[in-house]
């Protein structure tokens, strides 16, 4: 029986009709508009359908969409202000971070949460970012570009 | 899409109500949804308890530490109390699957999760602990399963914090709504000779409220070998504490259950510092019982590994490989 479920995605109120259980990341790309976050596996071993849920770093396609009631989305489409990209997105442009990009929108959202959150990973951006499978860079130039983002960041750039 | 009921338990007395209608609990929901998602568990009706909040969170009582069921693998890592007075305990978890599993796994889903045979969790392989009539481990590729012979199904339990739960023999508190009950973990967990089809005691219409660790070891030490750094389940892991001139050396992901090894308890009895030559005899015997099946021979070796290492680095000594 679907249900009438509401949240805020990246600052917007918006209101799904959805089985309570259907995954979020689900209701995101079919009922709330935002195809930004991707499907990789469906099953939590790769983390490209990676977002923040009151701030707090989880894979959608393993979270039931009614977990969001009343919660705080945001996804890789909230990042940008107005025409000037987010930090990490920035750094990822910069550094050839994404190649096919499939993994990319989960990647920046779990690296932006680490710029947030550093002290939850004591080893780093790989301990950070290791809940994200890359099939195409070899993560080099995805290291690069968050020491990258920290730059810009430093510098005065866009992201929180 | 198969339709299924959906309801939230704000309270015991509701949460019971539920299970006597036949609802499965859904914590994390990590292991449910997967197993849902693969069509092996049917379900027909979920009842959520992430919103009952008392359920969760790490307290000192009573001279030990209780563990809320609904604590996330990440606040048991992070956690201040716990990583000074049994660092084996948040290290169990600290690299166990990917950050963003361990922000919403909790320690009660974690212990009851199902095993991760591949036969077992593809629909397709209708296997014992599906009702089938065979255990495809046996004739089929056989790598990652139990080198403990304890029936005719051999899974490995997959729960990275069971085993130092059992170090320290913890109490499972679990409730029906009405009366508190209480498990021992040290006989919780089944072996496929006591149940094929269950891993453990918990009833349908129970469900944990909390772990209870009644004590503190003196020392304890944690140690895995894994194939990846992330998103994977150790080949061979073990823990080790000290506490009342007892020694508790606990293997996992190698048998059906978190296995206690005796034997090599019994060969360190109650020294409290145990040097390398020690250590390794206690490791020859903890896989003394082990019978590899044909593609996971090189387990054994690593389940030696991990008992010497663990004893040394329990005693605060370096290990070399
Ligand atoms: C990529 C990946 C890698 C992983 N690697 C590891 C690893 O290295 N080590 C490891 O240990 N785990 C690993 N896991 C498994 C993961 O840790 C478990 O699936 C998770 O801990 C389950 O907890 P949950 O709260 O999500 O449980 P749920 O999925 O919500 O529940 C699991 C089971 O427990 C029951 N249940 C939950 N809470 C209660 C309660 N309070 N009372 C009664 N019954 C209850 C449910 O009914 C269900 O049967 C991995 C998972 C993934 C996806
Ligand atoms: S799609 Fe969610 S982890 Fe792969
Ligand atoms: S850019 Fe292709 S998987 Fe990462």
């Amino acid at each position: 029986m679907k249900q009438t479920i509401s949240f805020t995605l990246n600052g917007n109120s918006v209101t799904v009709e959805s089985h309570p259980m259907q995954p979020l990341l689900y209701a995101l790309r079919e009922d709330a508009d935002a195809p930004g976050t991707k499907y990789g596996c469906g099953e939590g071993e790769c983390g490209a359908c990676t977002v923040i849920l009151n701030d707090e770093l989880v894979m959608s396609c393993l979270v039931p969409v009614v977990q969001a009631e009343g919660a705080r989305v945001e996804t890789i489409e909230g990042l940008a202000n107005a025409d000037e990209l987010h930090a990490v997105q920035q750094a990822f442009l910069e550094s050839g971070g994404a190649q096919c990009g499939i993994c990319t929108p989960g990647m920046i959202m779990a690296g932006v949460h680490h710029l947030r959150h550093p002290e939850r990973a004591p080893g780093g951006v790989p301990e950070a970012l290791e809940g994200n499978l890359c099939r195409c860079t070899g993560y080099t130039r995805i290291f690069t570009a968050m020491k990258r983002a920290k730059e810009i960041l430093s510098a005065g750039g866009t992201g929180s | 899409m198969r339709s299924f009921g959906y309801a939230e338990a704000e309270n015991a007395q509701g949460l019971a109500a539920a299970l006597g209608k036949g609802y499965r609990i859904k914590a994390g929901g990590i292991d449910l949804l997967d197993m849902m998602k693969e069509r092996i568990d049917k379900s027909e009706r979920i009842v959520s308890i992430t919103g009952m909040t008392e359920l969760r969170g790490i307290k000192e009582r009573d001279g030990g530490v209780a563990i809320g069921a609904l604590t996330t693998l990440n606040e048991i890592a992070r956690d201040e109390t716990l990583r000074k007075a049994f660092p084996a305990l948040p290290d169990t978890v600290c690299n166990a699957a990917t950050p963003q599993v361990r922000e919403v796994a909790t320690i009660a889903g974690n212990i009851l999760q199902r095993p991760r045979c591949w036969f077992f969790r593809q629909a397709e392989y209708n296997c014992l602990r599906k009702s089938g009539q065979a255990c495809y481990a046996v004739a089929g590729d056989n790598t990652y399963h139990s080198i403990y012979p304890m029936g005719a199904c051999h899974i490995t339990h997959p729960s990275n914090i069971a085993p130092a739960l059992v170090a320290v023999g913890a109490q499972i508190i679990a409730s029906d709504g009405k009366n508190p009950k209480s498990y021992d973990i040290r006989d919780f967990f089944l072996t496929p000779e006591q149940d094929l089809k269950r891993e453990n005691k918990l009833p349908q219409n129970e469900f944990i409220t909390e772990i209870f660790l009644p004590k503190m070891p003196e020392k304890s030490a944690y140690v895995e070998v894994k194939e990846k750094q992330s998103f994977d389940w150790p080949l061979a892991a073990c823990v080790a504490t000290y506490a009342d001139k007892k020694w508790s050396i606990i293997l996992a992901h190698v048998a059906p259950v978190p296995l206690r090894a005796t034997l090599a308890e019994n060969v360190v009895g109650e020294k409290a510092d145990i040097d390398e030559n020690l250590a390794l005899q206690a490791a020859e015997a903890a896989v003394k019982t082990a019978q590899p099946m044909a593609y996971n021979g090189f387990r054994v070796h690593l389940a030696k590994a991990v008992v010497r290492r663990a004893l040394l680095k329990a005693c605060g000594k370096d290990f070399h490989a």
